[in-house]
């Protein structure tokens, strides 16, 4: 296997809302997106805020419904999913095992400490939870969380470190394909460092990625492949 | 698939012939002969495995969708398949025209319902070991010593001390009620498990600790559900697909986050914005 070999292709994607709750008032998402992903590599949204940024992301992985355009993702055998039209079973299938979302904020499961819930990933996909907790505690520690946090739920933690277990819990398992919405935006610069370098690590495994940030020399740093997205008018 | 409904509607009262099409989306009440469409031609497929949310107003047919897949009501139009039931030539046999026993024995084995009010999910004048070793009696279990050790395993599960076995239903709060519907309905191994409202009128941590029990199980057992609650809390907690209702009629099917962040439908649109 080739690590030029293609992940994601995405052609004239475009999005907009119709809200019915305010009359039929359109609203634009984004529109006229194109780009080639292939593994490895970690491909930039950028542009200004209300752009259309976080929709692509969310259209990619199909929490919202594309209006037009398409997103092959291209599995390992060879074939090619188009996720803006195929089934929702095989949206299920692809997310629990080649499609991750790393959110801008972290979603708290209730009742569950920070270690688990960064260990998570790790028991589903069958790894065994003593060494589970082990990996999940090393993430956390080369994040910069405290170990005294380990074990309470991340409810009462600050942004930084929510958004910090948010991450490890989107990489420490990764899918080939991970989407992350703005994942050094609440982090100081030492924390952010140390993303960016993981993510240089995921690149290596052969991972592809789309990020979102808002800092170009994090883009000059990590990126491959910059696509800018322009609010339209 | 392990469910699937093939233009399944529900008719009460007597209908004058064209109710189906006299109704829909905006009233589920014939203009003509007054019969209450409460399901109205629904197409639905449920993987093995999969979790399905059903969302929509009162009275707009989703406890009557539950009821019509478990067989507790007769349906009165359409087709409902159910993986492995096939007839005599090996082609998937609707399971509405099954012999009577023959239906009762799917719905004991593979099936099992979980009630919002738990008299309707439990017998009161049995103890909570009588109510789950009943369901373990349908499947067939003859073996006392067996229907005991299974009764006891499904009432640990739902974290309960064993010494309680022998309670009686009226000795348990609401919210332990609930559990022993759980362990009841589960204790048959079901492929399907289906809950209308099972948490409605609990208080909040009472309703989130069995929310996390019944995700635990479902993970751990890998059963379908079919899960109905007004809640989108519990949707969004419990289900990776929702569908719709509107009036007997499946509006808009979609992956749960979808559904609640990009709704389709004006009236999807109108629920979640009313209720997020
Ligand atoms: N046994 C029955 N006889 C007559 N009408 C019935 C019967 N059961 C349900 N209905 C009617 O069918 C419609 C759908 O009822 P159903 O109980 O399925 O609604 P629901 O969506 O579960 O509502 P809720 O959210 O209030 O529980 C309603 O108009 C109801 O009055
Ligand atoms: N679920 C939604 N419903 C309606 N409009 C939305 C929704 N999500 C995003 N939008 C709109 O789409 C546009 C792009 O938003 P977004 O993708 O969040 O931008 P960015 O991430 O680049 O800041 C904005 O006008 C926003 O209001
Ligand atoms: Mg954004
Ligand atoms: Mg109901
Ligand atoms: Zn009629």
């Amino acid at each position: 296997m080739s690590t030029s070999a293609c992940k994601l292709k995405v052609r004239n994607l475009a999005k907009n809302f119709t809200l019915h709750t305010l009359g039929g008032v359109r609203v634009h998402g984004f529109s006229g997106i194109n780009f080639s992903l292939p593994k490895g590599q970690l491909l930039a949204l950028s542009g200004p805020s209300g752009a259309g940024k976080s929709s692509i992301l969310k259209t990619i992985f199909r929490s919202y419904l594309a209006s037009s355009g398409s997103a092959l993702f291209c599995r390992n055998d060879g074939s090619e999913v188009d996720l803006a039209t195929c089934s929702e079973s095989r949206i299920l299938d692809l997310r629990r095992r080649e499609i991750g979302f790393v959110t801008q904020f972290l979603k708290i499961l209730p009742r569950v400490s920070a270690l688990d819930t960064v260990a998570r990933p790790l028991v589903e996909i069958g790894v065994e939870e003593a060494e589970a907790k082990a990996r999940a505690e090393q993430m956390l520690r080369r994040l910069g969380i405290r170990p005294e946090l380990f074990a309470l739920s991340p409810l009462t933690f600050s942004g930084g470190e929510q958004q910090r277990v948010n991450i490890a819990r989107g990489i420490i398992a990764p899918k080939e394909l991970l989407l992350l919405d703005e994942p050094t935006a609440s982090l100081d610069a030492k924390s952010s460092n140390t993303v960016l370098d993981m993510l240089a690590e995921l690149k290596q495994q052969g991972i592809a990625m789309i990020a979102i940030f808002h800092d170009q020399n994090k883009i000059d740093r990590i990126a491959d492949i910059c696509v800018p997205v322009v609010r339209e008018q | 698939m392990l469910l699937e409904l093939e233009a399944v509607s529900k008719i009460f009262g007597a209908s004058c012939g064209a109710c189906l099409d006299l109704t829909g989306e905006p009233g589920a009440i014939c203009p003509d002969c007054g019969s209450v469409v409460a399901v109205n031609r629904v197409n639905l497929k449920v993987a093995e495995g999969e979790v399905l949310g059903v969302v929509g107003e009162s009275g707009s047919g989703k406890s009557t969708l539950l009821q019509l897949i478990y067989q507790d009501q007769p349906v009165t139009a359409g087709r409902i398949f159910f993986n492995g039931i096939t007839n005599q030539e090996g082609k998937r046999q609707d399971i509405l025209t099954l012999p009577a026993t023959h239906k009762a024995r799917l719905r004991n084995r593979d099936m099992s319902m979980i009630y919002q009010n738990p008299h309707r999910g439990l017998n009161f004048n049995f103890s909570a070991g009588g109510n789950i070793a009943e369901k373990i009696l349908d499947t067939n279990e003859r073996s006392y010593d067996t229907i005991r050790s299974r009764a006891l395993h499904f009432f640990t599960k739902i974290e309960m001390p064993p010494t309680r076995l022998d309670d009686y239903p009226d000795a348990f709060s609401g919210g332990q009620q609930q559990r022993i519907q759980i362990a009841k309905a589960l204790s048959s191994s079901p492929r399907l498990l289906l809950l209308d409202e099972p948490t409605t009128g609990l208080d909040v941590s009472v309703q989130a600790r069995i929310l996390d029990l019944i995700k635990a199980l479902q993970r751990e057992m890998g059963f379908a559900m079919v899960v109905v609650s007004h809640d989108l809390g519990v949707i969004n907690h419990l289900t990776d697909l929702t569908l719709v209702m509107k009036s007997g009629c499946l509006v808009e099917y979609g992956l749960t986050d979808q559904i609640l962040e990009d709704p389709q439908h004006p009236y999807t649109q109108l629920l979640v914005s009313s209720k997020l």
